[in-house]
């Protein structure tokens, strides 16, 4: 077992475009569910939208890098604002259903063998990142960042996916101490007294919604670039419990709490597989087989948001008081 | 539930729990090896049958006919400048590799189909397969009669559409009605409930595959999914409460419980879909509605126990007291009735009925998987939210809309599709009428 290796590929994590995609869409959620109380449990559908929202109108009609990237943002917006309409005045456990219901619709949609021309079905779309790739101002070679080496192309989506994270995070950190997030905090806190001050309180929950709808729909795009493909399976539920247990971990009241938290999950993730991979493959474990210590990984990911949730609700940043809940 | 206890002694019942699901864990060594549950995942069992070339594209499918797979039977592509040949291997699989994406003609060999089994009417032979940029591209040839597009009247397909939603509404039901109770006696959303369901069908197939009739094995999933419930509440849902955890808290620590028990399932069950017993079941006409063996078993089974379940709510005294206790906790409290105790029951019969959804499921299906609870939780939902949350009635009006407009939608939509019907439905009503059908309004808040 070469703990070297194991430490290294963690460490790798930290700065990965998964990472860094999961980052921002746990910083929509933050807007979502931290900030203005709202839960929304559609964020992978926000993801899907944006994954496929860039890379269909780049294969169907070879729409250049910036229109695409347009298209996926302003199909983000109207999916939240057709999201919004009916469930921003539904109490919490019902627009939690509805937004998880939402995504399901999405992903039933792309995965439709009827849309196969556009959607791919099943199989997805692939080869749509060559315009990305393409503006890439690093010449083709190794590079060495410390212990970890990648080529121009590694280099190129961590420097732009990173970049597009701290810029989210300034911009989220600056509403929220602007008088529209105190707004927001207000609402989140009491709905009612905020509605006394004259306040139009649904305004206000449909631009949260847009916001953090946008920043799912821009982590989608991260999310896809790498792999040069977009896969309705990727969209599943369980990406936005994994975002869920991001946001908790970090803090879900915090701007950095969402970042931490992904790379909190990505590196014990990574650590956990290398260290059980390792065991097996040295025989120090028997009674696993590889597919069973993926499992149980995920297992581990399910009990530790339980526990998160039970015993430590504010995060490794959060503020106890500042808690979407009671 | 007001009582406050100490969070020491919450801390300590939590970490047995956990204990214990490590111990299940660590002690029972790769259960997936065991005989009973070979349980290859699909995707593995797919290249015994691919014939070895390292081009990086191909095309596939698998050869299924109404007994089984369909082995050694020749396909062709042809396109590009390429032609390919391959024989379906012994689980009925394909795929040939071909150089590049593009458009390929496919051929299947209709001499070298087993005696018997003919392609489905209406299936083209040779077809025309494109890529859509991505590295394979799947076609499935259908055979035999059941497949075969007869020409039915509207009325004739509309009448066996209905009845098999409305089998597949009752299922649905089964479990809306344990969720709704819950819901109503805690106020939790259970995001652990698709899970319960997959535990009925899971435990089931185990018990079969360890040689017992189906039948006990079905008394005994029950039994067992009764018990899952009782020690979720006592282990989990009980000191919560004790703890005044709130409710969005506790609908997160549902979703985190329902991760973690989907992937217990799928480390001792493995990724494959397996089949109960008598899962292949004869077409039964009633007049000029055909229906299968089990779905009509399905549909009186859950007819049975729901008219069950809702005697015991509206006669005996604890379905009065369970009833006292979702209107209003407090005052149930205060008029004697013991609160912790009924929630315990709703708890054990919530499960049960989940363990059943569950197994008829898989019978509806048909098939065992890890996930197909959570296949069906949002349908669950989308019934017991149709209905009102909270309303026990209300879920079974709700489940059967659900499952009716499932089933029917399949008339005009993509058989993929038939599930965004329903939730979109879900959205509409919520639009309208958010308190449900049967909900009052005030229950939205």
């Amino acid at each position: 077992m070469d703990f070297g290796n194991i430490l290294v590929n963690a460490l790798g994590e930290l700065i990965s475009p998964t990472t860094a995609a999961y980052a921002l869409a746990a910083l929509g959620l933050a807007v979502h569910f931290g900030y203005a109380g709202l839960l929304n449990f559609g964020q992978a559908g926000f993801m899907a939208v944006g994954a496929y929202g860039f890379a269909i109108p780049t294969l169907s009609f070879n729409a250049p890098l910036p229109v695409a990237v347009l298209i996926a943002v302003l199909s983000s917006v109207v999916f939240a604002i057709v999201l919004g309409i009916p469930t921003l005045r539904l109490r919490a456990d019902y627009l939690a259903i509805v937004t998880i219901a939402a995504a399901e619709i999405i992903r039933y949609v792309v995965t439709t063998n009827g849309l196969t021309n556009v959607t791919g079905s099943a199989n997805g779309l692939a080869a749509f990142e060559g315009g990305f790739f393409g503006l890439n101002p690093f010449p083709a070679r190794t590079y060495q960042l410390g212990p970890l080496s990648m080529n121009e192309r590694d280099l190129w989506i961590r420097i732009v996916g990173w970049s597009v994270v701290v810029f989210a995070c300034l911009v989220v950190w600056l509403l929220m101490r602007s008088p529209w997030g105190r707004v927001l905090k207000g609402i989140r806190e009491d709905e009612n007294a905020v509605r006394s001050l004259g306040k139009n309180v649904y305004a206000y929950k449909m631009q949260a919604l847009v916001i953090g709808g946008i920043l799912g729909s821009l982590a989608g795009i991260i999310f896809t670039l790498p792999r040069g493909a977009v896969q309705p399976a990727n969209y599943a539920t369980e990406l936005t419990f994994f975002l869920y247990t991001c946001l908790l971990l970090g803090g879900m009241a915090t701007v950095l709490g969402p970042v931490i938290g992904a790379m909190i999950f990505w590196v014990v993730l990574s650590l956990t597989q290398g260290i059980l991979y390792g065991a097996i493959e040295v025989g120090a474990i028997t009674f696993l087989s590889n597919a069973q210590a993926g499992q149980l990984r995920y297992i581990l990911v399910g009990v530790a948001l339980m526990l998160l949730m039970i015993f430590r609700p504010q995060g490794v940043l959060g503020n106890k008081k500042e808690l979407a809940f009671a | 539930m007001i009582t406050l206890s100490t969070p020491a002694r919450i801390r300590r019942t939590l970490l047995l729990v956990l204990g214990l699901l490590l111990a299940v864990l660590l002690g029972a060594p790769a259960a997936q090896a065991s005989p009973h549950l070979p349980a290859p995942p699909p995707q593995q069992s797919l290249p015994a049958a691919v014939q070895a070339q390292q081009f990086d594209y191909r095309i596939g499918g698998v050869l299924r006919g109404v007994d089984g797979p369909i082995a050694d039977v020749t396909v062709t592509a042809s396109g590009n400048g390429f032609e390919g040949e391959v024989t379906s291997g012994p689980n009925g699989a394909w795929s040939i590799g071909v150089p590049e994406q593009g458009t390929y003609e496919v051929t299947l060999d209709e001499e070298t189909l087993p005696e018997g089994i003919a392609l489905a009417e209406g299936q083209e032979n040779p077809r025309e397969v494109t890529f859509a940029n991505t590295s394979s591209a799947t076609t499935l040839f259908l055979f035999g009669e059941g497949i075969v597009t007869t020409q039915a009247s509207f009325l004739d397909t509309l009448a066996e559409r209905a009845v098999a939603g409305f089998s597949f509404g009752l299922l649905l039901a089964l479990s809306a009605v344990g969720l709704s109770l819950i819901f109503g006696t805690t106020g939790l959303t259970n995001f652990a409930h698709g899970e319960m369901v997959t535990f009925g069908a899971v435990l089931a197939f185990a018990f079969a595959g360890a040689g017992l009739p189906i039948a006990v094995a079905i008394v005994l999933a029950v039994v067992g999914g009764g018990l899952l419930g009782y020690a979720q509440d006592a282990g989990l849902w009980k000191p919560l409460r004790r703890r005044g955890t709130g409710l969005v808290p506790m609908m997160i620590v549902s979703i985190g419980f329902a991760l973690a028990l989907r992937y217990v399932i799928q480390f001792y069950f493995g990724g494959a879909t397996q089949q109960l017993p008598g899962s292949q079941s004869q077409m039964i006409d009633i007049g000029s509605v055909s229906i299968s063996r089990n779905n009509l078993t399905s549909l009186a089974v859950s007819l049975v126990i729901i008219l069950l379940v809702a005697f015991l709510l509206l006669r005996t005294r604890i379905g009065k007291a369970t009833r006292a206790v979702a209107d209003n906790a407090a005052l149930a409290a205060a008029s004697g009735i013991d609160v912790d105790r009924v929630i315990r029951i709703v708890w054990v019969v919530g499960g049960m009925l989940a363990a059943l959804g569950g197994i008829l499921w898989a019978y509806y299906r048909p098939g065992v998987s890890y996930n197909m609870g959570q296949q069906i939780l949002l349908l669950i939902f989308a019934g017991v939210t149709l209905g009102g949350l909270g309303t026990v009635f209300g879920a079974l009006v709700g489940s059967i809309i659900v499952g009716l407009f499932v089933e029917i939608s399949t008339i005009w939509l993509e058989a993929d599709l038939k599930y965004v019907g329903a939730l979109l439905i879900l959205i509409l009503v919520l639009l309208f009428r958010p308190q449900g059908i049967l909900g009052r309004k005030e229950r939205i808040g």
